[in-house]
């Protein structure tokens, strides 16, 4: 009986052996391999057709379009503002993102309560027009590079903000966001995580984001992203378009500097 | 309403590859929400596919193919500059139809 397992054990070995001198392939090459077969047909191209509908259409209680947004490079302007953003905006006095811009632009031209909107669950009502509109505008900017404005002084700060939320320890499991993403080589579970304190390349990141994740079919903009890390280390949620979540995606975008977008992109 | 497809056409050696993306829930009917209510079924029945007006392919589909559905077939001798026509209709009576040329 003794002998019987180890001759088994034996050949599973052996086999083992066999399989992984025929597939030299790692864990996370296969994963690469599944995205590059997911990259033909983005169902984030669906979101990106609704947002630019969205942006030309009349709703709201005022009736008007969007096409008077000022996302940063004046009334109107959507190429390239993504990889421009966050940035400061003298009409609000705040440092804003995307998304937080066009909560603004939806309330000021079309009239929708910013409040409301911004209590609204990700995927529901406006939050999911919101998020095709950020789908689109990020695709606009498509193969661009990054480059944040540091030059006005709130902007320092966002900085600085974000720096320090990024590595502040907190919640039951004594968790940053610097323990995932403060150094090469971690992971969770499968995925690959990039080294946030530094550009970690092109398209990784802050450069992926807005991104259609297949596991969950939903579309998801750089709040949700940001909203989520602070599910998984267990903190309470962030308010969506917050200072907060601002300043910890300025950091974010302003390390990735140089690095060329790729949103939206497409995720596991 | 349902939202519009994308549909992109490529000629290749005297055919056209099709690409479709449908947005669609394509909910199979098994699914509980938190209530512990089953979702009802929610997906596309027939889709429907005709170059230049004319039928070249009909599929049946059901609960099993996934959200926001990706189809790609290929045409056999369909040219750059016609017009590639595809058409859904789901269990609840919605429908779709989207045209592309071929490029």
């Amino acid at each position: 009986m003794y002998k019987k397992t180890l001759w088994g054990a034996a050949a599973c070995a052996l086999l083992l052996a066999s399989a992984a001198a025929q597939q030299p392939k790692t864990a996370s090459q296969g994963i690469d391999e599944y995205r590059a077969m997911l990259q033909d047909g983005n169902p984030a191209d669906l979101f990106e057709a609704k947002g630019e509908g969205l942006w030309k259409q009349k709703r709201g209680p005022k009736n008007a379009t969007l096409e008077q947004c000022d996302l940063g490079k004046g009334p109107g302007v959507f190429k390239g503002v993504f990889v421009e953003l966050p940035r400061y905006f003298p009409d609000t006095k705040r440092v804003q993102d995307l998304e937080s811009r066009l909560l603004t632009c939806m309330s000021t031209l079309q009239g929708f309560d910013e409040a409301e909107l911004a209590k609204t669950a990700f995927g529901r009502g406006e939050q999911n027009n919101l998020t095709a509109l950020a789908t689109w505008i990020a695709a606009e900017s498509k193969g661009m590079k990054f480059n944040l404005s540091q030059s006005h002084a709130q902007e320092k700060v966002f900085y600085e903000v974000g720096k320090r939320l990024f590595f502040q320890r907190a919640g039951s499991h004594d968790f940053s966001c610097a323990s995932c993403h403060g150094e090469e080589g971690k992971r969770i579970r499968l995925q690959d995580l990039p080294r946030l304190t530094q550009n970690p390349g092109d398209g990784v990141g802050f450069a992926a984001w807005p991104a259609y994740r297949v596991s969950n079919g939903q579309m998801w903009g750089m709040q949700q992203r940001l909203n989520d890390c602070y599910r998984q280390q267990r903190f309470p949620y962030p308010g969506f378009a917050s200072d907060a979540t601002i300043a910890l995606g300025l950091y974010l975008g302003v390390n990735s500097k140089g690095a060329v977008s790729i949103a939206p992109a497409i995720k596991r | 309403m349902a939202d519009p497809m994308r549909i992109r056409a490529q000629s290749s050696g005297g055919n056209a590859v099709v690409r479709v993306l449908m947005s669609h829930e394509m909910e199979s009917g098994q699914r509980r929400d938190s209530a512990g209510k089953l979702v009802p079924a929610w997906h596309i029945m027939e889709v429907t596919a005709s170059h230049n007006g004319k039928t070249v392919m009909t599929a049946e589909w059901g609960a099993a193919v996934a959200k926001n559905p990706f189809l790609q077939f290929t045409v056999k001798g369909a040219k750059a500059g016609d017009k590639i026509t595809i058409n859904w209709k789901d269990n609840k009576g919605d429908s779709r139809t989207d045209e592309a040329t071929i490029s």
